[in-house]
């Protein structure tokens, strides 16, 4: 997703003389082209991510199509307030990405976990906020970003997500979630590459007869209120999947829009990091894992929820345990303490063993 | 208009502004009044800021809460109406507390926030040096605001990218909101850490107008420049001089009115 993004950028930087991109000293391997080509329009700016971001601003005042670039949270939360007064406030042409969506550097530790960005980023006014779940994705959004005047925040993978699209997304419009697969019992909106859970998620319950839709959201702010509305009038069930806090992110942002509407709307689940940091040290997968972001996460949560808002499964682990177990007890009793029962299941038995 | 008539015209604006609207920070005005009085009265043409040319020169107040000096500036220059600077702090105003560009001639960004100014006049003057413009950029700043690691950030900066058309104008007057400086956050000689980082800097009186027109008019062929603009806090009305208290009062009553006698006593 990242290098899809960064060769996109090197694309349209030969056509758009505007493109300016300021690395806050990483991108090692990953901008190299970029440097070479258009030399008078990269900068490194040094480990200095708030100076990086106020001249992002100044640049962009002048006319420029200034992006930025590090990874983590150095390109957010470090600069928030340069990001804020400088380029929000101002509105200034600045695109500010952020390589490492969600637990992507997970083994490097909390410091380099980008799981509060989406929240933040969408708090601020001017701030359009993009997650791309995969390359296609990618590409599709840094062309929408060069085409819009104003502040945009883009959080990248690392790379190697997996697909979930066939193909290019031709003509992205911002704003527009997009619909993977239809469905009506359960709908799935999903941001970043945990899209692909989701996905196979969504796979699965299908496979198990449910009609379980499935919607990715490159752009979260502004975010697809259409999309949202129609979703939550149609189906029982809407679950939002973000590799982010729950707390204010990618899922507040659908429940802000479904608690505003009237008469009966979809029940609303969210699955996110719930208000914690990952502390504990492990792969992407396996962060996800404990943090319970996974497609199996995701397909109990729909499957419970499916069968009879909870009502069903619920019978079902009646039947199957406490009924059983009660059946069990009852019939112990019944030997203990009823003689005629007792004098019956040994003529019973003596009868079988005969 | 002579600068030294414009410094004047600030001074007796910057009082009546903050007796108007019960404003803050009439120390910080006051302290750069001359600074910004040489700059607007000499180093920008007000038709180019008005249309806003390529080449303008740009000026940015980074440490924001000064702005009542920049304000009466502009309206001195006849970029806006001396009668509005009665609306400064009011209810629907263009003249925030601190300085603000929206809707304004001659203010080229908002700032109030320390340290990020100058990070933004850093990236006028690089689209300046890439566009191969001749223009220069001029950005305030206060000593206190010195304090900010971003400050340093920009200067590291500036001179890798050879910004040699950047000026920065430290306030140098000694006092941050709390108190003296040395006893916050001993800055000690600033000049030689600017040169420490690569930097051109002078140390000027920064009330003397013609030891500011002489270090303003040169730049170096490919450092920066730092000029450290010693100033006195309040100057111009003796009470207010290197009175910390004027950081926060507004002049009122007898306050208001030695302020104003002292000024009037020595018009230009």
């Amino acid at each position: 997703m990242r290098n899809a993004f960064i060769n996109e950028l090197h694309r349209l930087a030969a056509a758009d003389e505007r493109i300016f991109l300021l690395a806050g000293d990483l991108g090692f391997g990953v901008l190299d082209k970029f440097r070479q080509d258009y030399p008078d329009r990269f900068i490194n700016a040094g480990v200095a991510e708030q100076n990086m971001t106020a001249v992002a601003a100044g640049l962009a005042l002048e006319g420029r199509t200034v992006f930025t670039y590090s990874i983590g949270n150095f390109t957010t939360l470090r600069c928030l307030e340069q990001i804020r007064n400088c380029v929000a406030y101002h509105g200034a042409n600045v695109k500010v990405i952020s390589v490492g969506a969600g637990l992507s550097y997970g083994a490097l530790g909390v410091t380099h976990h980008a799981t509060e960005d989406l929240s933040i980023m969408r708090a601020l006014p001017n701030m359009m906020v993009f997650s791309p779940a995969d390359a296609l994705e990618a590409v599709a959004i840094a062309k929408a970003v060069c085409e819009v005047e104003g502040a945009c925040y883009i959080r990248l993978g690392k790379g190697r997500e997996s697909l979930i699209h066939q193909r290019p997304i031709e003509g992205y419009e911002i704003g527009r979630a997009i619909k993977i697969f239809a469905g009506d019992d359960a709908r799935i909106f999903s941001t970043g590459a945990i899209a692909f859970e989701a996905l196979k998620a969504a796979e699965s319950l299908r496979a198990r007869g449910l009609s379980v839709g499935l919607y990715t959201f490159p752009t979260i702010k502004p975010i697809d209120r259409g999309v949202i509305e129609e979703c939550a009038r149609r189906c029982r069930l809407l679950v939002t999947v973000e590799e982010n806090n729950i707390v204010s992110g990618f899922g507040s942002a659908v429940a802000e829009i479904i608690s505003e509407l009237d008469g009966r709307v979809a029940m609303l689940r969210r699955i996110g990091l719930r208000d914690e940091f990952a502390s504990i040290v492990g792969s992407q997968e396996f962060l996800r894992r404990q943090y319970r972001l996974t497609r199996e996460e995701i397909f109990a949560l729909i499957e419970i929820a499916l069968t009879d808002g909870g009502g069903g499964r619920a019978a079902n682990h009646l039947v199957k345990y406490f009924l059983w177990d009660y059946l069990l007890s009852a019939f112990a009793a019944a030997i203990i303490f009823d003689r005629r029962a007792r004098e019956q299941i040994f003529y019973f038995s003596a009868e079988v063993m005969q | 208009m002579r600068s030294e008539e414009l410094a004047w015209r600030i001074r007796r604006h910057v009082i009546e502004m903050a007796h108007t609207a019960h404003g803050s920070h009439v120390g910080s005005a006051l302290s750069i009044a001359d600074i910004v009085a040489v700059l607007y009265g000499e180093f920008v043409e007000p038709g180019a800021l008005e249309r806003r040319d390529k080449n303008r020169t740009r000026i940015v107040l980074s440490k924001g809460h000064a702005g009542a000096a920049i304000y009466a500036a502009l309206a001195e220059i006849g970029l806006m109406p001396i009668e509005e600077l009665k609306t400064h702090y009011a209810d629907g105003s263009r003249l925030s507390g601190h300085v603000s560009h929206k809707g304004l001639t001659g203010v080229e960004v908002s700032t109030g926030s320390l340290g990020q100014g100058v990070g933004m006049a850093a990236g006028m003057a690089l689209a300046g040096a890439r566009d191969g413009l001749e223009y220069r950029t001029f950005v305030i700043a206060g000593d206190g605001e010195c304090d900010e690691g971003a400050i340093w950030e920009m200067a590291l900066f500036a001179r890798q990218q050879r910004l040699n058309r950047l000026t920065l104008i430290v306030d140098r007057n000694e006092l941050q909101a709390y108190g003296l400086t040395a006893e916050i956050m001993d800055l000690l000689d600033l000049g030689k850490k600017f040169e420490a980082f690569g930097w051109r800097a002078v140390d000027v009186d920064g009330h003397d107008h013609e030891q500011l027109r002489r270090a303003l008019s040169k730049i170096d062929e490919t450092r920066p420049t730092a000029v450290i603009a010693h100033t006195v806090k309040g100057k111009g009305v003796s009470f207010m001089e290197n009175n910390n208290l004027w950081h926060y009062r507004d002049p009122q009553g007898a306050d208001y009115e030695n302020a104003v006698r002292e000024l009037e006593a020595c018009r230009p």
